[in-house]
């Protein structure tokens, strides 16, 4: 079933328990915007009784089932299904030659990605076939009965064998939009950022820091497994009920595909389990719907976590090259970079992750002369797109090792010599684009700085060590022995919204009526509702707009406009900012009736600024002029409209110059660490963490958002890495017993100070916060362990073998 | 095969179950029960926590063909579970739960989740609450586990929280909010009593 | 796929004689993932939920017999006192969940060399008690029941029906690596033993060799220290010399791969610091427990 739809409950006195915050509260709405109202869909959740995308059931239902290529890099000689439609219980089998139409390929910007395997797998766990049964065992063991033959080609695996002379082109015959500028065919994208003069300015500089570094493949470990529902229609269509960051892209992805026009293809957005990036691209979309259309039954499928891992894009892992320059009173003269990220077999999210870690590599300092190159290649590793940071998280960690260095070899304090160099309001980015909203750096260095220490030695007790809080934990590896405390911080930059000039927008229909008396509003968007509390935030923003108490949120789907994708921070100011948009216009209409009907009572109605307050219509001053009901009666008042934020600009693709970036996002982290130098483990004692949000328009979500996103950042740190055979490019961990988590033992008190300086030119002044705590809390761990260690520490995640001298 | 077992109070046939078929799967597939949740299917992330005969389990661990004549409770049974242990009942459904019992749970299960009258568990107030829920695909787990060691230990420290739900992963919350709302559950029994 | 639910232990026998490659199942913490991530298919699943006794332990005067099925969680809090070595090693099993399910019996059977309760057992002496339809009951000692990598001494038609563990007579350590604080699988492992009643020492290493293993030699040079300079008797601290070296040998012990958890170097460098450690901290148990010698401040 799919979700039902949800009437926001009113609102509980739900103040946030334990963790330190600065945040006020405050609205002239009950529940409006600035409050910590409850999530609408918190009880639905609580009691198991939400749907999401693997709850689905529908009668007479069959289960869909990929087969996955078992090797890297081949060319697949033939496929026998002969067997496996013989199974009983089997109702479809298809391959790449079962595919209804011409268009056999998708992509979020490049359609390079095939829907089945053509001739050729590109990866570990290529979808080559898939199968339609009565029961995911019959189709598992039919899947088992398909031969597939390949002849195995050499991987491609880095840098240097995916732009060898003689390199076999991971995609041969590109003709998409990057492959006239980028010096080999196995680079996706290439971007260089040049501005000011590095020799010059590197002649100024007393001392200059060189680093290599190494970020691992990380996953987006969403618990929802890839999942969904898809039901054929009786006009030839297919409705699709999925768990995914953005309807309206997926659907321009499926239609083709399956040949319908877009308006045949229905897709309800269903529970969705966490994304961070990992649900931007297809997964089972189409393979759920060919085999719908196929059979005539509906399909649902559901990944295992086995197959997760096959089933969605990772983040980049990358190789970072950094030289800085500063002179001796602690001021950086230059910055010199080269970042190489491998995007795995298809393009994915690569180019903008390209533009990302370009645009991002400086990180919030100031530096006039900068030379950068950020590239993405093609390889036989897994693909690898969005997650949680997108391109600024991999920069983030090196160019913040590097300003630990240089403040070391300066003999200054790595606070100090970050605010010293801290951007700010009109500092100019690399790209040449001035910052020009608050960018208040430094202060959030000295704040997350004053917070107060975590005491020493916690795990002491009248009983003797408790080892559950030492590293180890339960394991008992340690009593205290080899322990050293280690303090590291961090800081980081990350844009928020579509850049590039890409023309991101957001559509709202917002509705409003009478029922029962009371006025209510209706707020239907296509916005994905991942976890982030979108929904939460549109209702708060109802109810501060149109002065209504009750406000039911739709389910989303595409019988609306697009809302653009959950990512990039962007859902609050973007879709938020349609929601405000659309109410504003619904407001104005309810004024109008008002005045068509009340106008000649009373002449405020005549005036400006008329607002909606407590189910009323109020003047700026506060004097009521009447009811919304008596106002509106039997009339409905409708609006779906777009909303776009400012235009950006793409980057000149010699230059890297041009206004690419909406806004940016600061969060800065200390992290307490206390290692066991001995044993290379790593216990994290705390994780403080202040974030500029520019208004918290729900702070108990803010704080939500900065832990989990901190917390993430964490795992990267010491424990998270899809680990790929550098010989056969397949993946050796695609499993929880073996790529790890943070369990709640691994994860530290997480104090957030939060600040909310506003920006004019976002919706309420608020600031898109969802990734910019996970860019910081990596590097400020590192730097903690190498504080404890005096370890250079170059790569992360950093393991006990790396720690202790036996990698 | 045929499996027989009591599901929140209510007894339940399950039939045509494939022997490799797990307790998950038969709670989710076969009985309309998709609260417990398929995040890992391997008993590393505890969203399928269950109780069995009292017991947290990972329901995905459990063969179908093991919980025959058992008695299980799932995060949909947990609001009723809660009550009758604190109404001294028979929490575990060890010695069968009265047919209005039943029949009111029944009923609770199709209402519209406004809120008002959920009927929620204390521990399930306090994770809405708390802000404790996110995507929610790791709560039912949590909730489970939670609630029983609430149930061991109404005023568990923070280390013997962490230690409990250590076998219970969460992806979007970095864990706090639910400290908090375990805190919270708990202080709120320690006001009542 | 069968599932065969024998109710009592000779119907058990009487199966597995039947089907000798039926797989059992008891907790289901090992077999229901192999079954769920599609790497296993038995023809046949042997419950053996409902055979009580599986489900007990008796403690003797020597020894605790300890059903198969005994779930980790009950070790920790009922067998401290007798099993305390086991009894850590249960705490770092998994996850609270699966410490409600797994017991022994199962670790023995999968036999991984990462099986978090075999260097407990390696350190403490244990005996497997397995049975056959056709030839009734046999002891095993733990130390040859492990033959391979996930391979153990039992013959097809047996089941694996209790472990005697020595009662300690002495303190017991475990620890355990993992690249997480809880719920994690071992890198390596590391379980020991004093035995003041015999004055020795024993091992086991987890997940360092094909199979798990005692540190014989480093066993074999502290026994002869210890005697040698009296510290049984004298209860002094064992000297740094004493104690690196017994860490170097348990370190030589290994027999260790690289693998997605751990490289070899770093599995031998952590038996040895875990070595060392649990033998400083069963020794300072010891020294503690021992009444103060005369003059001694």
């Amino acid at each position: 079933m799919p979700s039902p739809e949800l009437p926001i409950p009113s609102v509980r006195g739900g103040a946030p328990v334990g963790a330190p915050s600065k945040i006020t509260q405050g609205s002239r709405a009950r529940g409006g915007v600035g409050e910590s109202t409850l999530r609408p869909d918190g009880i639905l959740k609580v009691t198991g009784e939400f749907a999401y995308s693997s709850d689905l059931w529908h009668e007479d239902m069959l289960w869909g089932q990929i087969l996955r290529s078992t090797v890297a890099h081949a060319e697949i000689v033939s496929i026998d299904t002969s067997q496996a439609l013989a199974t009983a219980g089997v109702y479809a089998v298809m391959t790449y030659d079962d595919l209804p139409t011409g268009v056999r390929n998708y992509g979020l910007e490049i359609r390079d990605t095939p829907v089945l395997a053509h001739g050729k797998v590109r990866h570990h766990g290529e979808p080559v076939a898939i199968v339609a049964a009565d029961h995911p065992e019959t189709a598992r063991r039919a899947a088992a009965r398909i031969k597939v033959e390949y002849r195995e080609l050499p991987v491609i695996t880095d840098e240097a064998s995916a732009t060898a002379p003689d390199a076999i082109l991971v995609h041969e015959g590109r003709d998409d939009h990057h492959c006239g500028h980028v010096p080999h065919p196995n680079i996706v994208h290439r971007q260089p950022i040049v501005r000011g003069d590095v020799a010059r300015a590197r002649r100024r500089a007393d001392v200059i820091v060189e680093g290599e570094y190494t970020f691992g493949m990380q996953d987006q470990a969403f618990l929802g497994p890839e999942s969904g529902l898809a039901v054929p229609e009786e006009d030839g269509g297919v409705h699709l009920y999925i768990a995914t960051q953005w309807l309206h892209s997926d659907l321009r992805q499926i239609a083709p595909v399956l040949g319908l026009p877009e308006d045949k293809v229905r897709m309800t957005l269903s529970g969705v389990g966490g994304a961070f990036g990992g649900r931007e691209d297809l997964s089972m979309q189409i393979h759920a719907c060919l085999l719908a259309l196929r059979t005539g039954k509906p399909v649902k499928m559901v990944y295992n976590r086995f197959e997760s891992f096959f089933g969605h894009v990772h983040r980049h892992p990358a190789k970072l090259h950094y030289e800085h320059g500063a002179t001796k009173d602690g001021k950086l003269t230059h910055m010199k970079c080269r970042i190489v990220l491998d995007g795995g077999a298809y393009a994915s999210a690569s180019p903008a992750v390209v533009g990302n870690a370009s645009s991002l590599s400086v990180g919030p300092y100031a530096v006039d002369d900068v030379d950068i190159e950020a590239i993405a290649l093609y390889t036989n590793n897994p693909p690898c797109g969005a997650m949680r940071g997108f391109g600024a998280v991999q920069a983030c960690f090196a160019y913040e090792a590097q300003m630990d260095k240089l403040a070391k070899r300066l003999g200054m304090d790595p606070v100090e010599f970050r605010q010293r160099n801290a951007m700010e309001q009109g500092t100019l980015m690399p790209t040449g684009q001035p910052v020009d909203s608050p960018a208040p750096v430094a202060e959030l260095l000295r704040r997350v700085k004053a917070m107060p220490m975590p005491p020493e030695r916690q795990w002491e007790s009248s009983e003797g060590p408790d080892v559950r809080q030492l590293p180890g934990g339960l394991s008992n590896t340690t009593h205290g022995e080899g322990v050293v405390r280690g303090v590291g911080y961090a800081v980081g930059i990350k844009n928020v919204g579509f850049s590039e000039g890409f023309d991101d927008y957001s559509t709202a229909r917002v509705r409003m009526e009478v029922i029962n008396g009371e006025p209510v509003a209706t707020v239907h968007t296509a916005m994905a509702e991942v976890g982030q509390g979108g929904v939460t935030v549109h209702a708060q923003i109802a109810r501060t707009e149109l002065g209504v108490t009750q406000v039911t949120i739709r389910p989303a789907d595409t019988r609306v406009g697009s809302a653009g994708s959950t990512s990039a921070s962007r859902q609050t100011y973007v879709t938020g900012g349609a929601v405000k948009n659309s109410c504003e216009l619904v407001r104005e209409k309810v004024l109008e009736i008002g005045r068509r009907k009340f106008g000649s009572c009373h002449p405020a109605w005549a005036t400006a600024g008329l607002l909606l307050e407590g189910g009323k219509v109020v003047t700026e001053g506060g004097e009521v002029l009447g009811d919304l009901a008596d106002v509106l009666e039997e009339e409905v008042v409708e609006v779906e409209e777009e909303w776009r934020h400012r235009p950006t600009e793409a980057f000149d693709l010699r230059t890297g110059q041009g206004n690419g970036h909406v806004q940016y996002s600061f969060a800065a982290h200390r992290a307490v660490v206390e290692v066991d130098t001995e044993l290379g483990l790593v216990k994290v004692v705390e994780l403080a963490c202040a974030q500029d949000v520019g208004k918290a328009l729900n702070p108990l979500s803010v704080l939500g958002q900065i832990q989990g996103g901190t917390t993430q950042g964490l795992g990267m740190a010491v424990m998270e890495e899809i680990v790929v055979d550098p010989r056969t490019a397949k993946v050796r961990n695609p499993s929880f017993t073996d790529y790890l988590i943070p369990t709640i033992l691994d994860t530290p008190t997480i104090p957030v100070d939060v600040l909310e300086l506003a920006d004019p030119h976002a919706p309420y002044g608020l600031r898109g916060i969802g990734e910019a705590p996970t860019l910081s809390s990596t590097p400020a761990v590192l730097a903690a362990i190498r504080d404890a260690t005096g370890l250079e520490l170059d790569r992360t995640p950093v393991r006990p073998e790396h720690l202790t001298g036996t990698a | 095969m045929r499996v027989n077992f009591t599901v929140n109070g209510r007894p339940q046939e399950a039939d045509d179950v494939w022997e490799g078929e797990s307790l998950l799967y038969v709670l989710r597939e076969r009985l309309g029960l998709p609260g417990s949740k398929n995040a890992c299917e391997q008993g590393e992330c505890g969203s399928c926590t269950v109780r069995l005969d009292g017991v947290p389990v990972c329901a995905c661990l459990v063969a179908a063909g093991q919980v025959e004549g058992r008695d299980v409770v799932t995060v949909e049974g947990l609001a009723q579970f809660a009550r009758q242990r604190a109404a001294g009942g028979c929490a575990t459904g060890a010695c069968g739960t009265p047919l209005d019992e039943a029949r009111r749970w029944q009923a609770e299960g199709t209402g519209p989740g406004t809120g008002e009258d959920a009927g929620l568990s204390p521990v399930q107030q306090a994770f809405i609450d708390a802000g404790a829920v996110q995507c929610g695909f790791c709560t039912p787990g949590l909730l489970v586990a939670s609630d029983e060691l609430l149930e061991r230990n109404p005023n568990p420290s923070d280390a013997d929280i962490r230690e409990a739900l250590s076998g219970n992963l969460c992806r979007c919350t970095g864990y706090e909010k639910i400290m908090d709302a375990v805190r919270l559950a708990a202080a709120r029994r320690s006001e009542e009593v | 796929m069968d599932f065969l639910r024998p109710a009592s232990w000779e119907e058990a026998l009487a199966a597995k004689a039947e089907h000798p490659t039926a797989v059992p199942i008891a907790g289901g913490t090992d077999v229901m993932v192999e079954i769920n991530f599609d790497h296993r298919r038995p023809e046949y699943l042997l419950d053996l939920n409902r055979i009580v006794d599986l489900y007990e332990w008796e403690t003797g005067a020597e020894s605790v017999r300890l059903g198969a099925s005994v779930p980790y969680t009950k070790i920790m809090e009922n067998l401290r006192a007798e099993l305390p070595g086991l009894a850590l090693a249960s705490h770092t099993v998994a996850s609270p969940q699966i410490r409600n399910r797994g017991g022994v019996g199962g670790n023995l059977g999968t036999a991984s060399p990462a099986g978090d309760a075999h260097p407990a057992l390696l350190a403490a002496g244990a005996e497997v008690e397995v049975e056959s339809a056709a030839r009734g009951t046999r002891l095993i000692p733990v130390d040859e029941f492990y033959t391979g990598v996930k391979r153990n001494a039992l013959r097809p038609d047996e089941l694996i029906r209790a472990v005697h563990v020595k009662k300690a007579d002495g303190p017991q350590q475990f620890s355990k690596v993992g690249t997480r604080n809880a719920m994690v699988i071992a890198v390596c492992a590391f379980g020991l033993a004093l035995h003041p009643a015999t004055r020795t020492v024993r091992t086991g290493i987890g997940s360092a060799a094909p199979t798990p293993v005692r540190a014989g030699a480093a066993e074999d040079f502290l026994n002869a220290a210890l005697e040698e300079g009296g510290f049984w008797d004298t209860g002094k601290i064992i000297t740094p010399s004493v104690a690196k070296r017994f860490a170097d040998l348990c370190s030589a012990a290994c027999n260790p791969i690289d693998d997605v958890r751990g490289t070899a170097n770093y599995r031998r460098h952590a038996v040895g610091v875990m070595a060392r450690r649990t033998l400083t901290w069963t020794w300072e148990s010891y020294r503690g427990a021992r009444p103060a010698p005369e003059g001694a401040a």
